[in-house]
């Protein structure tokens, strides 16, 4: 396959970057995503010239890391899939592909495609956790959660952090990930000790990060490789009306 | 009392705020389309003469109608607001973007419909509300009891061409403001539930997006085929 690539270069967060064109000619259609750029970046380094910086780790759909905006959509044209697991048979034969970084004032471009992600860990850390002893493991059942409840949760729980939902927001929102944080502990009965300070506390980090709000127009989900349903948007907007209503925080 | 102003300044607490006015704006929609449906009584305009005298003179109808005045300012400025507040959260742009991918036309460009919708209402409540309130509207007798013919302001605003139009196209756009407004509202409120989405959906799509819209636009071209005599 002949491949035109027009990719993000960026040098770091204070430089402003532009689109490079590439022009790739034996790209195998069963090649990963990831692949190509493998073989772009050799071609740059046997040429003496800088690689292409992007994130990656597992290369197997579960790890979140290879954030990338792939001809105006996140992890590129398929749904409910991360960038590894895209294929070049995807695109046809001479194809031209734009490869950006996610955009988003809450991720900064560290260089070309990679962007900082720890906003998603700060809001994690204000309320995406639950106490419980540490020791030996708990009896399997011991705490008795109906089928349909696990099945929510771990809906929820497919959450691997990519960024998707902010990318592929119009408004840069993190509704979709905070929702599932939110949601995963909130539905269960191991969640509920923290239950209205998670919700305060996740939507004031997120807020505090400079994303943006959900205008519900369901890009998100559409984009999440995991397919998390906006259900749990309504949930978080539940959650945090309720937890502000009810929770004796009189400061906000 | 800082929690309050913290909650409605969140970003789920603006939200919160342009549904719960667009909501009622929405249950305005439908008094306001039962009520001008006098319109297309064949009396020359007398039940529709009676029903604004009403309208403008029931204390309980004048106090809801400054909640709705206000509830249109809260939702523009509103929107305002969280306008500039998305667009900062994405100071660099994309290069290309195909958000018709994964998401409806309507859901992007609610603030180019609403200010659609903000100019009309400005035009409509010229033509009027200010006329009715402010201007010189003439007399009719009904069973020797006098009242402000707002059904004549009505037959000459629609008698011209380009203000049915106008009417037209506005009412298409707040069809579109509301095929997404309207279940998007519920949303904010965490309202999303097996049993009553479906019911939800079927009611902004069909009631307010289509249904009211298209009785609205109906009204003025009726009043402009009834003037220039073609029915």
């Amino acid at each position: 396959m002949k491949i035109t690539l027009k990719v993000w270069r960026q040098k770091n967060s204070n430089t402003p970057g532009k689109l490079v064109e590439y022009q790739l000619d034996n790209i195998s259609p069963d090649m990963s995503f990831l692949e190509m750029f493998d073989v772009l970046n050799g071609e740059l380094t046997k040429k003496g010239e800088e690689i292409i910086a992007f994130d990656h780790d597992c290369r197997e759909g579960i790890c979140g890391s290879c954030s990338m905006y792939i001809n105006g959509r996140a992890h590129g044209p398929q749904t409910g899939s991360t960038t590894c697991q895209l294929h070049m048979r995807s695109f046809n034969d001479g194809d031209t592909i734009i490869v950006e970084p996610w955009r988003a004032r809450a991720f900064p471009v560290i260089k070309d495609l990679m962007v900082d992600r720890t906003a998603f860990d700060r809001v994690a850390q204000a309320g995406g956790y639950i106490s419980v002893n540490t020791g030996s493991a708990p009896d399997a059942n011991e705490i008795p959660v109906p089928r349909e409840i696990a099945d929510t949760a771990m809906d929820a729980a497919q959450c691997i952090a990519c960024g998707a939902c902010v990318a592929a927001c119009k408004n840069a929102s993190a509704m979709l990930y905070v929702a599932a944080k939110v949601s995963h502990f909130a539905v269960l009965p191991q969640g509920q000790a923290e239950r209205t300070m998670r919700a305060e506390r996740m939507v004031a980090q997120m807020d505090a990060e400079g994303f943006g709000a959900c205008s519900f127009t369901g890009a998100c989900s559409v984009e999440c490789p995991k397919s998390i349903s906006l259900d749990h948007i309504a949930r978080l907007n539940r959650e945090y009306l309720g937890a502000k209503l009810t929770s004796n925080n009189l400061q906000g | 009392m800082a929690w309050v102003t913290q909650t409605l300044s969140s970003s789920l607490g603006r939200k919160v705020i342009m549904s719960l006015t667009g909501l009622f704006l929405s249950s305005f929609l439908i008094v306001h389309v039962a009520g001008n449906l006098q319109l297309f009584k064949s009396d020359d305009g007398r039940a529709f003469n009676e029903y604004t005298y009403f309208m403008t003179h029931n204390p309980l109808i004048i106090t809801i109608s400054y909640l709705l005045y206000t509830s249109i300012l809260v939702h523009a400025l509103m929107s305002v607001v969280l306008t500039r507040h998305n667009q900062a959260s994405r100071p660099v742009k994309y290069a290309y973007g195909r958000p018709e991918a994964n998401s409806t036309w309507s859901s992007r460009n609610m603030g180019i419909l609403g200010t659609v919708l903000f100019l009309f209402i400005v035009i409509h409540m010229r033509t009027f509300w200010y006329e009715m309130h402010f201007g010189s509207v003439p007399m009719a007798e009904y069973d020797g009891k006098q009242y402000k013919d707002l059904y004549a302001v009505v037959q000459e605003a629609f008698a011209q061409w380009w203000y049915v139009l106008l009417y037209v196209v506005s009412m298409v756009a707040l069809g579109y403001h509301l095929v997404h407004g309207f279940q998007s509202g519920f949303q904010s409120l965490g309202i999303r539930h097996k049993k009553y989405t479906p019911i939800i959906e079927f009611l902004g799509t069909f009631v307010f997006a289509i249904l009211i819209p298209a009785l609205f636009a109906a009204m003025p071209i009726y009043v402009f085929l009834q003037v220039h005599g073609i029915i």
